[in-house]
């Protein structure tokens, strides 16, 4: 029996392989000259470098560009003006991951997940204190925001693809607009709401404030996912007798559970990391106690942002490596929502 | 003969009590996004009111944030400072984002090759995953350094454009410093919509452009940039809405000060966000209720941004 392939739709605007290994030969070259120039010369630092090379293929360009017609001219400048500013639109991440990573890396010790600060000053030695108490208790938010944002979130899903009722493009738009609420309105609503009418900051008032913020996120990807069942599966389903409400829910929702967990994982990755709206409705501590409805709680994003605040050395040593360890939480979520999330599609 | 296309035929529904039961809970359950949102709108304002009554436009355009505990001296509150200084700082990040994201997505969808294609097109998703808080740090530890020397270089050459005018020479903690950091968080969000909306431009038209000997740059002028225009000032306005309301990354590399300066190189500006985050920890009641009419005041003016994007975004997604 012999194998039949559909064919791929091709990608004319590719470049070849030949011209992609000469473009990066000469730009190695380029750049090994800018690196003398800067070595020698006036510009400094990675952006003189990053300044020299760019002035280097603009000056290969003209000169190459005399033998070029007017066609090929226009296509190296766009190409070199594109690939520029594409280099400096990601090289603001790579230097984050990269200064995250290596400033981390130095705090990053047995004892800052296993021990608090109650008997450390931001000063101690690195190797003294830890993030236990604002690691559990950003734990201890972000799983309260996610019981109770959810189930809301996955109605919300059902709503727009199972009843398609006269709300949902109300609903749509509102989701949508929701996700650009900015994180301190979110807070100052909580604080204005429970906050300031009960004790004072707490884990409660910090995961409602996260809430809000996750309940976008949630919404829409349960919709998505929700949207990938096929109808066949809901007809056969209402076609044996079943009403609505069981096809949803022995049918429909089960068919997109690993979906439903990365709804879940990605609203979480979108929270873990807030830090305005907890200034305001959960405060910081030095040591966790496991009571979410009094007395404020410390959370991963406010230590680092306390710890930077104080500015000493050590602190801002803590700092970076609360950001690593919060930078890796995101990471992982995020993994592990890819991988979920293409589950489903199989 | 006639032949008759065959309609699709009316169907009537009748739901069962617990269809009914079950539409119900789930309607309800959706409608909680209104209402958290109208809630939101309500209380804020509600909070604010009495500030608003107080000093009416004069808490807009007003020039001077004092609380005094003191009953002699009057406290006096106007955001006017702090809200131009969120346009510019917004508008800093849009200027250098925008061309960036439209260059990002243009170089992985037709420029980027293979593995790298791949590659890129990870780091941008991890990049929207980034905590505004790591950009902060990022901002004030790192980026300051270079954000710096590039201001002074502006400062040095071009003092004589009125923007980069400065009478001080401290750059770092500047609105420019602050607009480039704002610009690397913005650019995931809009590169990635742009990027969506190239990625469906009709292959057909690609090709016919290809067909009738035009060059790479032709198909992308004549085809992709025009289909995509809705969709990157979509993007766009997203960012927007995003740049308006962040707080803690501003806040750690933005130098706050209640004046009205439109010097964006030297070391000081306002944000309304910042502003909320700085001064809520001391703050009496009376300075309490301004801010939140603050707070009340930039909801309206994100919502309203974000309602036009949103609405941009998804007519031309849906396509």
């Amino acid at each position: 029996m012999s194998e039949f392939t559909i064919p791929q739709p091709t990608r004319p605007w590719d470049r070849k392989r030949s011209e992609v290994v000469r473009s990066g030969v000469s730009l190695a070259i380029v750049g090994l000259l800018s690196f003398a120039i800067v070595l020698f010369t006036g510009f400094s630092g990675v952006d003189g470098w990053a300044l020299c090379i760019l002035l280097l293929c603009v000056a290969v360009l003209i000169y190459r560009g005399r033998k070029l017609s007017k066609k090929e001219r226009g296509n190296a400048t766009v190409q070199l003006v594109i690939t520029a500013a594409a280099i400096l639109a990601f090289a603001p991440w790579l230097s984050i991951f990269g200064s995250v990573l290596v400033k981390g890396i130095v705090g990053l010790k047995v004892n800052f997940v296993t021990s608090d600060m109650r008997t450390t000053v931001p000063d101690d030695d690195l190797s003294m204190g830890g993030a236990l108490h604002a690691i559990l208790g950003s734990l201890l938010m972000v799983l309260m925001a996610t019981i109770i944002t959810l189930p809301l979130g996955i109605l919300s899903g059902v709503y727009l693809t199972e009843i398609k009722g006269r709300f949902t493009f109300l609903v749509r738009f509102v989701i949508q607009s929701m996700s650009g609420v900015p994180s301190i309105v979110a807070g100052l609503f909580v604080f204005t709401t429970y906050v300031s009418a009960t004790h004072g900051p707490t884990a409660l008032g910090g995961s409602l404030a996260l809430g809000i913020l996750m309940l976008p996120t949630v919404a829409r990807t349960a919709e998505e996912v929700l949207k990938l069942v096929p109808d066949d599966l809901r007809s056969a389903s209402l076609a044996l007798g079943a009403r609505q409400w069981r096809t949803t829910l022995m049918v429909v929702l089960p068919t997109v559970r690993s979906g439903l967990i990365t709804a879940g994982i990605l609203g979480v990755a979108r929270v873990i990391g807030e830090t305005a709206p907890l200034l305001l409705t959960a405060g910081s501590s030095t040591a966790f106690w496991f009571n979410p409805v009094k007395g404020p709680i410390a959370s991963l994003p406010i230590y680092v942002f306390g710890m930077l605040q104080i500015g000493t050395e050590y602190a801002v040593n803590r700092a970076w490596t609360g950001a690593l360890v919060l930078m890796l939480a995101v990471f992982a979520l995020f993994f592990t929502a890819r991988k979920l999330g293409g589950k489903d599609k199989r | 003969m006639n032949i008759v296309a065959p309609v699709k035929r009316e169907m009537h529904v009748v739901h069962s009590r617990g269809d009914k039961v079950f539409r119900g809970i789930v309607t309800a359950g959706a409608l909680t996004s209104l209402v958290i949102l109208g809630l939101i709108g309500s209380f804020l304002f509600a909070r604010g009111a009495q500030v608003f009554s107080q000093y009416g436009l004069k808490f807009i355009t007003g020039t001077n944030w004092s609380s005094s505990l003191d009953e002699g001296i009057p406290s006096e509150f106007g955001m006017g400072p702090m809200l131009v200084g969120t346009i510019i700082v917004s508008a800093i990040a849009l200027l250098f984002a925008v061309p960036m994201s439209i260059a990002g997505a243009l170089y992985i969808e037709f420029y980027a090759t293979g593995r790298l294609r791949k590659i890129l097109s990870g780091l941008l998703d991890l990049a929207a995953a980034i905590p505004s808080l790591i950009f902060g740090l990022w901002g004030i530890q790192v980026f300051t350094n270079f954000g710096q020397n590039w201001a002074e270089f502006l400062a040095n050459r071009l003092g004589w454009f009125p923007l980069f005018n400065t009478i001080s020479d401290n750059y770092g903690r500047s609105p420019f410093v602050a607009g480039c950091v704002l610009a690397s968080m913005v650019v995931p969000i809009t590169t990635s919509v742009a990027r969506e909306v190239y990625s469906r431009t009709p292959r057909e038209l690609i090709d016919t452009c290809y067909a009738l000997g035009g060059s790479k740059w032709g198909a992308i002028k004549t085809v992709v940039l025009p289909f995509g225009k809705s969709g990157v000032v979509g993007g766009a306005m997203l960012g927007l809405g995003r740049a308006l309301g962040e707080t803690v990354a501003v806040y750690l590399v933005l130098n706050l000060n209640f004046r009205y300066t439109f010097r964006i190189l030297e070391s000081e500006g306002g944000n309304v966000a910042s502003l909320i985050a700085t001064r809520f920890g001391e703050s009496s009641s009376e300075e309490l209720t301004a801010l939140v009419a603050a707070g009340f005041v930039l909801f309206l003016l994100t919502l309203t941004v974000n309602m036009i994007a949103s609405a941009i975004v998804t007519r031309t997604t849906r396509k």
